[in-house]
């Protein structure tokens, strides 16, 4: 069994403070969990172990608790977004050019998989339906540029005018 | 509440207004089956194959029998209508549609509540709604178990067990839809977790996806290894539940065949963790004599059941100076049997293999702990549970039923009642008081019932008049129970001198190494009450009742340990504890 | 905390101000000439309109207008595919599709000279008999506002624009002169059923509320607004264009059922509502209409929010609860109902948005004014969201029993690019699609259970012949599957299996035996789940099946996709008569399945292309890019 990965955390004493502030708040309010968490991805911007641990620690409320109610909605993420969120397409007519290859390479380049953001939160990926730009596909866009025609050999380029 | 009539499949019946289907259907003598549905923690009517039809005067219409209550007089149900059946099966085949259907190499083949449903409803193409299927690595993280999500049907009862009963949580419902899956925080494998492996998840569940590591085939190994003089022992509860495998009623003694089927299996001693408890008892009724009267650290918490010790560890760390120092019964008879009998048999303690057959999955654990290997190599080798060992007599071959009463042997099979009772919440405190009683009153031989400590309540508590001291007493069985007694402990709301905690409801009975009772069972018959009944009559049968009067225990101490307490009791018949964190 | 008198006070000073706003009131008398209106709701936001306002509040402060010109900026006026939209009052004139660079011109040529910008105006105002006004467009003429009366018409962030539209006035009277089972009565009377979904009559819940737990140390009142139907924003659109009405509504009810605290649970994803929801209830707490004794009655009522998370689940009531307790949103059996065992197992009523919308308004004019509204089984009015192939999307309210065809064709304008209507689908991913034969039906609860749909929360998609209903069907069962909460085993897995079904029927992969299964599995699904979204979740199926059945039989047994959209029934070709033989299909194929051929058509210069089906993913960027339309799907 492994763990799930998360981004490694970051968090600072002034972030922990207001989420103490927040839990304090919530203390007498017996459905506090939802509000906790919502402003705890306020705070940090998702909700990755560590947070979570403080949650359960401060509240009493087992960590598997917590985590199930984490996934189950989905507005709550156990990984950030990056600066740059990459999108690829894997809508059939990207993936029968290669966008599966791409993705793969993205994944391997940045050393993380869909759906997580790199250590230094520069860069997200995730695969997306198709975005309506079969003539140029396969097609990835990062934040909102459109990047198309791609092959395997240009994803470290795309990523370097990133830097 | 008024009662009110209705009629299930024609059968009139007469049920107090709020009853649910499910129970005027038994009340009936018709059986709805039922998979989620566990009275009182898991009452979630999400698996759905319980529904049944329902007219409560607007026509008939399909309801979740386990949760639906009957509020009106001539409301008619149909549990086994044409429309019953086939939404039933098609429940069963959308299931089977998510299940990795492995059936003839599954632990729960023969025994499976989905497998015996299916056939029940017969079933004819597991494959009707063949799809798209979630893929789970196994978790064998654990030194207790496997977690299999792929034959998981998502009833939660383990999930309403470790939550409810136990009070630990690690286990839970994560993701949502299609996706759903039973696990940990961040898919931590269950080892990570500060899951205390008490096992009650696998004995609720009704199909393989959970099971205890199984070690039936090392054992035989050791057996048929010439070089290795193995000896096994079982604990008191194992007898109050192994005649279940065979077909006996629930609550029946076998102890005598168990014996006999042990010495077929090849077992070179058969010996009786109850030896174990009455050493148990010498020891932990001295540590605590000695704290009550030269102001130790109480109150005294026992240190039997090794789910709640680890329980303990990660919940109440700052308590652990509370817990006795005392090993469990089945380690203390490890230890000895390593020790002073092999000296006695001159044999290397490396040459002696201890089986230990167990109520319990904690004690897996239990045994890889540090501290628990006085001869220098462990103190037992193997924990097999009730079921492994029904599986290992089936392998063998053995006619159960068939076999001879037998006794154990000497000199670690000999036993007093007090022993016996270990098995039942309460027990452990009325055998360590009864021995106190007599030392304290110096009236040796006076045998005395503590009755307020037995029964299957959560939590009790007694006051004991020792000579004109007051000793007050608590006893919590179920973990969820425990934490509630120790935060009022904890907090000096209350204030206890001794207490029993074991960690699975109702004590080792309902241990998670115990056979598993179907749904349909346990939500009528409290197994708790029954299993324990069986250990207080052989408790009652005896001559020799008292721990302390136990020649053999006696013996030990007079040709090896010097006394209770003693410095070379502690090197081989007390452990330490460690501090963990809560995951 | 305000008096009653002090209330009633503020009321009598902003009624003439707001009664500017109403066209034609004698009643008007404001401190200014004009009030200019800008939507500030979700759409017209997001079209631009802080942009405008605040360009209106340059150029006026320019021109020195404060004095005669008031900006009020409003919730949603309905019309959000025209948006942004602006209204000056008291002529009622209607701009729409604005932007900041029109203010000046707007300033100089309207609010100062007095003649209304034609060309910025809605086309359909501007007529050859002159200047007509938003409330006599074909959209606006036939709609009765009742839930949505103050939207678009008063600032949602002022309590006193609210009070001056005798906000209040129905907590006052209720706290003051009735009992608590007078108020139960009212609404009893009325006929009210709910506005979210299935339609139970409020006053009956309100009812068992009040008297199933006669012991109740502490009961609830929640408002689902919650709204998750894709399509579906007219709760959106109350809340943040008149929250105070939410907020007097559940006082009134926490009155009858005996409640003193109640719980609003909006979706996260409406932050301009949760916004004016905060302002509004900070308001009413100041104001003492909401708190310890209102109105020195006695009786003690406050609100607080709960922010959904993501989750469609979390519209039903049982999942609702456990969600505001801090849990997954998954459903709990019933009974026992909310009424007896709600949040927290108290007693607790929960209604939707719009329904509370309804009871100021009932309780002031009483039941039969209600009841004279409507239908039979059916009272009132009702907001649908008009969307889809339908000229004019947005929000409409009419009368109960207002026919489909009333709704599409005068009040929605019809389907543009004069494409012939096919189906409407009303209650979302719960509801069905109805067809051109029931074109005629009267809306109403009942009569759209009878043609296999429902009312749900008042989502209307108007499909025209471009849409195919299977790929309809699995767009919503798409939506089940993501949503389906995962408590219960035919929804989680049977959703599951009834979308890969649809899937196979769109690919051309499955037999007649197949739809068989598939109804079969729908009716399993809808008598075997746990809650009202597994219930419903064949609907959109059944529906389809059984309106438009010869449609997933051409794509069973002819492998055909009648309307040309799914991908894999679609066989892409090229017109050799009409192609130039330009290569730009060519150019564009991802896959390269389009090379040139050997025929040239006469008069061509170069040879026509032709499509290797084999190898063509069916993406259309060749069609799209073909300029002589040479190209054709089907």
């Amino acid at each position: 069994m492994a763990t799930k990965k998360t981004v490694p955390f970051n968090g600072t004493a002034e972030q922990q403070e207001k989420l103490m502030a927040v839990i304090a708040a919530h203390k007498d309010d017996p459905g506090a969990l939802m509000p906790v968490l919502q402003q705890a991805q306020e705070i940090y911007g998702y909700l990755p172990i560590e947070v979570q641990k403080i949650i359960s620690n401060e509240m009493d409320i087992p960590m598997e608790k917590i985590y199930g109610v984490v996934t189950f909605y989905a507005q709550f993420s156990l990984y950030p977004k990056g600066k740059y969120n990459i999108s690829v397409c894997l809508g059939t007519a990207c993936y029968v050019k290669g966008s599966g290859d791409i993705y793969d390479k993205l994944q391997e380049v940045l050393g993380i998989a869909g759906g997580e953001c790199t250590a230094d939160g520069k860069f997200s990926l995730e695969a997306c339906r198709c975005i309506g730009a079969c003539g140029l596909a396969p097609v990835l866009t990062v934040n909102e540029d459109v990047h198309g025609r791609l092959t395997v050999d240009d994803v470290e380029k795309i990523l370097a005018q990133y830097e | 509440m008024a009662d009110i009539n209705v009629k299930v499949n024609g059968i009139a019946v007469s049920v107090p207004k709020g009853t649910t289907v499910l129970e005027a259907a038994h009340k009936a003598g018709v059986d709805i089956p039922t998979f989620c549905y566990m009275k009182e923690i898991n009452e979630i009517g999400a698996c759905r194959i319980c529904m049944v039809e329902v007219n409560e005067g607007r026509g008939f219409r399909l309801v979740a029998s386990c949760v639906y209550p009957l509020a009106f007089d001539n409301t008619e149900i149909r549990t086994n209508s044409p429309k019953v059946l086939d939404s039933r099966r098609k429940t069963l085949e959308l299931i089977l549609s998510t299940h990795d259907r492995k059936c003839l190499s599954c632990v729960r083949s023969g025994r499976c509540e989905l497998q015996a449903l299916c056939n029940e409803m017969g079933i004819e193409d597991e494959t009707n709604y063949e799809g798209e299927k979630q893929v789970y690595e196994i978790d064998n993280s654990a030194a207790h178990m496997y977690r299999d999500n792929n034959k998981c049907i998502l009833c939660r009862r383990c999930v309403a067990a470790c939550s409810k009963w136990q009070g630990v949580g690690v286990i839970g419902a994560n993701e949502r839809g299609f996706k759903t899956n039973i696990g940990s925080a961040f898919e931590m494998g269950l080892g990570e977790t500060s899951c205390v492996a008490c096992g009650q998840c696998i004995a609720v569940c009704p199909v393989g996806a959970l099971s205890e590591k199984d070690y039936v085939e090392d054992v035989f190994a050791a057996i048929a290894d010439q070089s290795k003089h193995v000896i096994v022992q079982t604990a008191p509860a194992v007898r109050a539940a192994l005649g279940e495998e065979f077909g006996y009623p629930i609550g029946t003694n076998v102890e005598g065949k168990m014996a006999a089927a042990l010495r077929r299996l090849g077992f070179d001693e058969v010996f009786d963790t109850d030896w174990g408890a009455d050493l148990t008892i010498m020891e932990e009724a001295t540590e605590f004599v000695d704290r009550f009267q030269n102001g130790g650290k109480l109150p005294l918490i026992t240190s039997c059941s090794p789910g709640w010790v680890k329980y303990c560890e990660h919940y109440f760390p700052e308590m652990t100076d509370n817990l006795s120092t005392c090993k469990s019964p089945h380690q203390m008879l490890g230890a000895v049997a390593k020790t002073y009998y092999a000296e006695k048999l001159g044999i290397k303690p490396e040459d002696m293999v201890v089986v230990s057959i167990m109520p319990c999955t904690a004690k897996k654990f239990e045994i890889g702990r540090d501290d628990e290997n006085a001869a220098g190599v462990p103190d037992v080798d193997y924990v097999l549970t009730t079921r492994e060992l029904a599986r290992m007599i089936r392998r063998a071959g053995l006619k159960f039923t068939a076999l001879p009463d037998e006794d154990f042997d000497n000199p670690l099979g000999l036993s007093a009642g007090a022993g016996d009772i270990f098995g039942a919440t309460g027990g452990v405190m009325e055998a360590a008081l009864r021995t106190a009683y007599c030392w304290l009153t110096g009236k040796n031989e006076e045998v005395v019932e503590f009755h307020e400590v037995r029964g299957v309540d959560g939590i009790k508590r007694a006051s004991i008049d020792v000579n004109g001291t007051e000793i007050k007493v608590a006893v919590a069985s179920g973990l969820a129970n425990a934490k509630e007694l120790l935060k009022k402990v904890e907090s000096g709301e209350e204030k206890v001198d001794f207490i029993e905690i074991m960690g699975c409801p109702g004590g080792c009975v309902n241990g998670g190494g115990q056979p598993q009772q179907p749904a349909s069972v346990r939500n009528f018959e409290d197994i708790r009450v029954l299993r324990a009944k069986a250990l207080y009559d052989e408790d009652a049968a005896k001559s020799l009742r008292l721990s302390h009067l136990n020649s053999d225990v006696q013996k030990l101490y007079e040709e090896y340990l010097e006394k209770p307490g003693s410095h070379r009791a502690h090197e081989i018949l007390h452990t330490s504890y460690v501090k963990r964190s809560v995951n | 905390m305000k008096s009653l008198q002090e209330i009633q006070e503020i009321c009598e000073v902003m009624h003439p101000e707001l009664a500017l706003r109403l066209e034609g009131s004698e009643h008007a008398s404001s401190k200014y000439e004009k009030h200019v209106l800008i939507c500030g709701g979700t759409g017209c936001t997001s079209s631009g309109s802080p942009a405008i306002e605040k360009a209106l509040h340059e150029e006026i402060d320019k021109c020195g207008l404060h004095d005669k010109v008031q900006v009020v900026k409003t919730g949603c006026f309905g019309l959000c595919a025209l948006g942004p939209i602006m209204i000056v009052y008291p002529e009622g004139t209607f701009y729409s599709r604005i932007t900041a660079e029109n203010i000046p011109q707007v300033v100089q040529e309207h609010l100062i000279g007095g003649n209304p910008v034609k060309e910025l105006l809605y086309d359909e105002t501007v007529t050859d008999e002159g200047i007509k006004s938003l409330k006599e467009t074909s959209f606006y003429k036939k709609q009765h506002r009742v839930a949505l009366r103050n939207c678009g018409n008063i600032n949602p962030e002022c309590i006193d624009e609210y009070i001056g539209r005798d906000g209040y006035k129905a907590l006052a009277k209720v706290v003051k002169e009735m009992t608590p089972e007078d108020v139960i009565q009212t609404v009893l009377d009325s006929g009210l059923r709910g506005r979210g979904g299935g339609g139970f009559p409020t006053g009956k819940k309100w009812q068992l509320a009040r008297t199933i737990v006669p012991d109740a140390d502490q009961k609830y009142v929640c408002c689902n607004a919650d709204e998750g139907d894709p399509g579906a924003f007219m709760d959106r659109s109350v809340l943040e264009g008149d929250p105070h009405v939410v907020l007097e509504a559940m006082a009134i009810a926490g009155y009858a059922i005996g409640a003193t605290q109640g719980y609003i649970y909006v979706r996260a994803e409406y932050p301009i509502a949760v916004q004016r929801l905060q302002i509004a209830i900070g308001q009413a707490r100041e104001y003492g209409v909401l708190g310890k004794n209102i109105f020195g009655s006695g009786f003690d009522f406050d609100i607080d929010l709960r922010l959904g998370a993501g989750a469609f689940v979390c519209g039903e009531e049982t999942a609702l609860m456990t969600s505001i307790e801090g849990n997954r949103g998954e459903p709990r059996p019933r009974p026992p109902f909310p009424a007896e065992k709600g949040l927290y197992q108290k007693p607790t009523i929960l209604n939707n948005v719009e329904t509370y919308a309804n009871i100021p308004q009932i309780i002031l004019n009483g039941a039969e004014w209600f009841a004279s509204m409507g239908t039979e089984k059916s009272k009132g009015t009702k907001v649908f969201a008009l969307g889809g192939k339908i000229k004019n999307t947005g929000l409409v309210e009419v009368p109960m029993g207002t026919t489909l065809r009333e709704v599409i064709e005068e009040i929605g304008g019809g389907i543009p690019n004069g494409k012939k209507f096919k189906a409407a689908q009303t209650g979302g991913p719960s509801g069905g699609c109805i067809s051109a034969e029931n074109f005629d039906i009267p809306i109403d609860y009942d009569n759209l259970i009878s043609i296999g749909s429902m009312m749900g929360s008042g989502g209307l998609i108007v499909m025209d012949e471009d849409n195919c209903m299977v790929d309809i069907a699995k767009f919503f069962l798409e939506f089940t599957v993501d949503e389906s909460c995962g408590k219960c085993t035919p929804c989680r897995i049977g959703t599951k299996r009834m979308y890969e079904m649809l899937d196979k029927i769109t690919k051309g992969n499955a037999t007649l035996e197949d739809l068989d299964k598939l109804e079969e599995l729908c009716y399993y699904i809808k008598a075997n789940s746990l809650c009202g979204l597994g219930q419903t979740a064949p609907n959109p199926v059944l529906s389809t099946l059984k309106n438009f059945r010869a449609e997933y039989e051409t794509h069973v047994v002819d492998k055909k996709c009648p309307a040309g959209v799914c991908k894999d029934l679609l066989m892409f070709s090229i017109d050799p008569e009409k192609c130039v033989g330009c290569g730009l299909c060519a150019k564009n194929c991802p896959v390269s399945a389009i090379s040139q051929g050997d025929y040239t058509a006469p008069g061509k210069k170069r040879a026509a292309y032709i499509i290797d089906t084999t190898k063509c993913v069916k993406c259309g960027a060749c069609m799209d890019n073909c300029r002589p339309h040479a190209i054709s799907k089907g």
